[in-house]
């Protein structure tokens, strides 16, 4: 080990960003307070509950519904969600004979304001690669199964529109009202990849 | 750019890897790396696109190899040095040079929420003539250009059909070099999965894009 071990630029990632973090807070660069409220929004405020407030609002309101799938951006909006990379929205409805999924294969484009920030995954080479190539390979991976005369859409989000799938209610859900719909409703089944279940 | 960042119809990629409850941010260097990188692409004429092909100019090796948040982190460290904000040797030692100024931030907390709800959009309203329409055949050029394009390989050359005009955004391939917004139309458009990756596909199975106008030609 050579004694001056500590001079050595830190590899470890904590560290490196650390050192870059405290440089540009003290030129003056970085508010480090805005950064804790940037991480706080996206950790605890903005995540795929707001999604599932507007999936069930169209589950239960077939107005609002129209106005979602006509002009996602004001429908959801209207639900007080909306901004950075969810500027211009749009809704793809899942029905018994059209099953929609979304990807970005060139990078990661994600719905953030309905959804947060995307899961390892949807960013991962696997995902990416073959969503658009062998959609069915990839829902199979997530447990869904569909029959040949099922309509298979993927929408690659590559400009600056942003999908959210509008999934199914399930069977059997006539009874809930809308908070207890939103509970049902998953971050997958409004990327596409998994459907929405009863408990 | 041909990059590996466009992975549309490669196979060997594996399995997927779900992480079940997976939290937002995996460490907290992530979720800094994610914050600097916003704010600070804020204090400066930085833009998506830029950014976007910053990444893009990862070698190729690198960027399977490293974990999202590493190119991120790469991207803010080239993006600090290449911008001026910190010089290489500020880097190295970790403290601002001797006698330099010290500026203003781009942005402050009380800024955040108002940034991330109102965004940016790329939208600009101005009136411009489309040349489709839809329910138009297209076709994706077949172009193989150096700089930054979002028109993936995979659809190059092959045809479909406009199936709603989304109105007029700026265009990357211009903007990510900072050589102007030229503005146009963007296009969802519907292409069959048989004419992306041959007969044997479901012919009910189509993949849409989004594509600005200068990626189109009538079919």
């Amino acid at each position: 080990m050579p004694h001056d071990d500590h001079q050595i630029p830190p590899s470890d990632p904590t560290l490196r960003v650390k050192a870059l973090e405290s440089l540009l807070v003290e030129k003056g660069l970085v508010d480090p307070a805005a950064l804790d409220v940037l991480i706080d929004a996206y950790e605890h405020k903005i995540g795929p509950r707001n999604g599932a407030r507007v999936v069930a609002r169209a589950w239960v309101d077939a107005a609002y519904k129209e106005r979602l799938l006509r002009d996602a951006t004001a429908a959801i909006a209207e639900l007080g969600y909306g901004g950075s990379q969810g500027e211009d929205m749009v809704v793809v409805e899942n029905t018994p004979d059209i099953h929609n999924l979304v990807v970005c294969t060139l990078c990661s484009c994600y719905p953030w304001p309905v959804l947060g920030l995307p899961p390892v995954w949807y960013k991962s080479a696997p995902y990416r690669s073959r969503a658009v190539m062998d959609p069915r390979s990839i829902l199979r991976e997530f447990g869904l199964e569909f029959a040949d005369n099922v309509e298979v859409r993927v929408w690659d989000s590559t400009a600056e529109v942003r999908y959210l799938v509008l999934p199914e209610r399930p069977a059997g859900s006539e009874r809930l009202n809308v908070e207890q719909l939103a509970a049902l409703v998953t971050r997958d089944s409004m990327i596409g990849v998994a459907k929405v279940k009863l408990p | 750019m041909n990059g590996i960042h466009d992975m549309g119809g490669m196979h060997g990629m594996g399995p997927i890897e779900y992480e079940k409850d997976e939290p937002v941010f995996h460490h907290d260097w992530e979720a800094r790396t994610y914050a600097l990188s916003l704010a600070l692409r804020l204090g400066g004429e930085f833009n998506l696109d830029a950014a976007r092909n910053a990444i893009e100019q990862l070698p190729p090796m690198d960027y399977l190899r490293m974990s999202y948040y590493e190119k991120w982190f790469v991207r803010l460290m080239n993006y600090a040095i290449l911008k001026g904000a910190v010089t290489a040797s500020e880097m190295e030692t970790g403290k601002p040079a001797p006698g330099s100024a010290r500026a203003i931030p781009g942005l402050v907390a009380d800024m955040v929420p108002g940034m991330i709800a109102g965004g940016a959009s790329a939208r600009r309203n101005v009136i411009i003539e489309p040349a489709f329409a839809a329910g138009q055949h297209v076709r994706a050029r077949n172009m193989n250009l150096a700089g930054h394009t979002r028109l993936p390989r995979y659809a190059r050359g092959k045809s479909g059909t406009i199936i709603r005009d989304h109105g007029v955004f700026v265009f990357p391939d211009t903007r990510a070099h900072f050589q102007g917004d030229k503005p146009q139309h963007v296009y969802s458009v519907r292409f069959d999965a048989r004419e992306l990756w041959g007969g044997d596909r479901n012919p009910r199975d189509a993949v849409y894009l989004d594509l600005w106008e200068d990626y189109l030609e009538p079919a």
